[in-house]
């Protein structure tokens, strides 16, 4: 029986917790993007680095607030910081959206163009971030490091193997499970919610019905700005800022939105999760979870690790792939909010 | 001069004419139904009165105002109502939330007008929470016209509003419609089923390639030897 836990243990502290966490990242990621995709129909590639900008400024006003002494001990400094980053953010999409992507949607350019537009600001912004804060790794979580230390968790349970929950790890699924909450809330609650799904619907009918395109427009913006600094931030928190990396992590969200089912937000949670679980289950060795399970005589010699973990992105190309062959509609049947 | 009347209305969606001197009106509680082979530019002549086309001659006057220059936006604020044929439902959204968006720009209370729909038809009633899209057609097309009366329109335009549903739900389509016009609503409809559509109209415009061919009352159509000769097959 205790080997059945240890085993279970090692699983929730090397995959699920980890997980849960990426997912959740990934989730809030793609939120953003589906958004986009459902109501200005493009998908969005500067995604990413709208959320490096956001979690640039979260970074800014976090030295601010350090050099000022203000603290929210044991919880990081940043999460007092995000409402700027994430004000700061929706002041980029306002300004992006009027000097680039409204003159196309004035224009009606075709969906490829927006497209390409899309990857013309990720390079912008990309810039513009690696100019303001430079390209090196930035760490900026202070605060208590972790909820369950792996230690404090064996001696209260008597296992042999340890539980840790970072701190950063905690604030993440919550934030995601409140964010998620939040904007389940607002599309199917709110009178402007309501609205942004029925112009991403049917445009031609919410115009007959004298809803104002340039308003949801607009209003899913500051969502998505809201949505990709608070990503930005939590991934930040977890692992480090790094600009590149957030560029890398355009794959695995994009994966994410489309295994869900582009335009869905449901599905662009459930697809975070989807990837991020598969990348880590994937690239984890089972030697010793299989170890417990087994008598001593049958345990594994090899590491029994399907992929090594320098193939972790390859992961999110395969689910990609696979999802576009066999339901190119996604888990979720996408196009719709 | 009728409550809604385009009148002699020139133009097209690009730089060829469809319509050419065409007149259509309709009055309050009258239903007005506009008839004519395939291509003679029905539905256009509707739209035409609800400014989804530029008119390059001619007028439209709604309650005595010429309102030929508003966006159909700016109608719906005037009091006009329009159900598009098709992609007329906000598919992945309920019943329910579909009568809201149709209410959109009211402030007010929209519960008795809900209420209102809900007793026009009852069948939305049951299905408030159900998609629109997962409804069969005749229930879709309820839900169509129920979305447009939400604003508490004074014209209620109809883009064929019984396409593709069977003869059975077209006469209870019907039967509502005329229910419609007796609260003293203006209908203008275009409409395939020419037979029927005339036997419940007040007032029938016969097209042919965008121009009036006949126009009377649709009892006088539905007698009228040439046009049974030539639109109502005999």
């Amino acid at each position: 029986m205790a080997d059945v836990l240890n085993a279970l243990v090692l699983l929730a502290n090397f995959l699920i917790v980890p997980g849960l966490t990426y997912g959740s990242q990934l989730a809030l990621g793609a939120l953003g993007v589906t958004l986009i995709y459902s109501v200005l129909r493009f998908s969005n590639f500067g995604h990413g680095e709208i959320m490096s900008f956001g979690t640039m400024f979260t970074i800014f006003f976090t030295w601010l607030f350090q050099g000022w002494g203000l603290s929210i001990k044991p919880l990081p400094t940043a999460l007092l910081a995000l409402p700027f980053g994430i004000l700061a953010t929706m002041a980029l999409v306002m300004i992006m959206d009027k000097t680039v992507y409204r003159y196309h949607r004035e224009n009606k350019s075709s969906n490829v163009i927006f497209l390409i537009v899309s990857i013309g600001t990720m390079f912008v912004i990309g810039g513009i971030v690696r100019f303001a804060i430079g390209p090196a790794d930035q760490i900026f979580f202070d605060g208590t490091r972790f909820i369950m230390k792996a230690r404090e968790f064996k001696q209260m349970t008597g296992l042999s193997e340890g539980l840790a929950i970072k701190t950063t790890q905690g604030i993440t699924i919550v934030t995601a499970v409140i964010v998620v909450a939040f904007i389940w809330w607002f599309l199917n609650k709110t009178r402007t919610g309501k609205s942004m799904r029925a112009y991403s619907d049917n445009e031609n009918l919410a115009l007959l019905s004298g809803i104002d395109p340039a308003r949801v427009v607009m209003v899913a913006w500051l969502l998505v700005a809201a949505l990709a600094a608070i990503a930005g931030t939590l991934y930040g928190l977890d692992k480090s800022f790094k600009p590149f990396t957030y560029m890398q992590l355009l794959l695995p969200i994009f994966a994410a939105a489309i295994v869900g089912g582009v335009g869905n937000p449901l599905g662009a949670i459930a697809g975070g999760y989807v990837v991020a679980l598969s990348e880590i289950a994937v690239t984890f060795a089972y030697k010793r979870v299989v170890g417990y399970l087994v008598a001593e005589e049958h345990a594994p010699e090899t590491l029994l690790q399907l992929l090594s973990t320098d193939y972790k992105i390859a992961v999110s190309f395969i689910i990609l792939v696979i999802v576009l062959v066999i339901k190119p509609t996604g888990l979720f049947s996408g196009k719709t909010l | 001069m009728s409550f809604l009347v385009g009148e002699n209305m020139t133009g097209g969606y690009g730089s060829a004419d469809i319509l050419h001197d065409c007149t259509i009106g309709v009055d309050k509680g009258q239903i007005a139904v506009i008839v004519g082979p395939n291509g003679a530019g029905k539905s256009t002549a509707m739209k035409a009165t609800f400014g989804m086309l530029d008119l390059r001659l001619g007028r439209v006057m709604f309650d005595g105002e010429d309102i030929t220059h508003l966006k159909p936006e700016e109608r719906v604020l005037k009091g006009m109502g329009f159900v598009p044929q098709t992609h007329n439902v906000f598919t992945s959204m309920t019943v329910e939330e579909n009568l809201e968006m149709g209410a959109f720009i009211r402030r007010d209370d929209i519960a008795s007008t809900m209420e209102q729909v809900f007793d026009l038809f009852p069948i939305l009633k049951e299905k408030r929470y159900q998609p629109a899209g997962e409804l069969s057609g005749g229930q879709r097309q309820q839900v169509a016209v129920g979305r447009a009366l939400m604003t508490q329109p004074k014209v209620l335009l109809l883009d064929e509003p019984t396409a593709g549903v069977s003869p059975i739900v077209m006469d209870e389509l019907f039967d509502r419609i005329i229910e419609i016009a007796r609260q003293g609503i203006a209908i203008l409809m275009v409409e395939q089923n020419a037979k029927q559509a005339l036997n419940i109209a007040d007032k029938g415009y016969v097209l042919v390639q965008g121009a009036n061919r006949f126009t009377d009352t649709g009892e006088a159509l539905m007698a009228n030897p040439e046009v049974r000769k030539a639109f109502l097959g005999g």
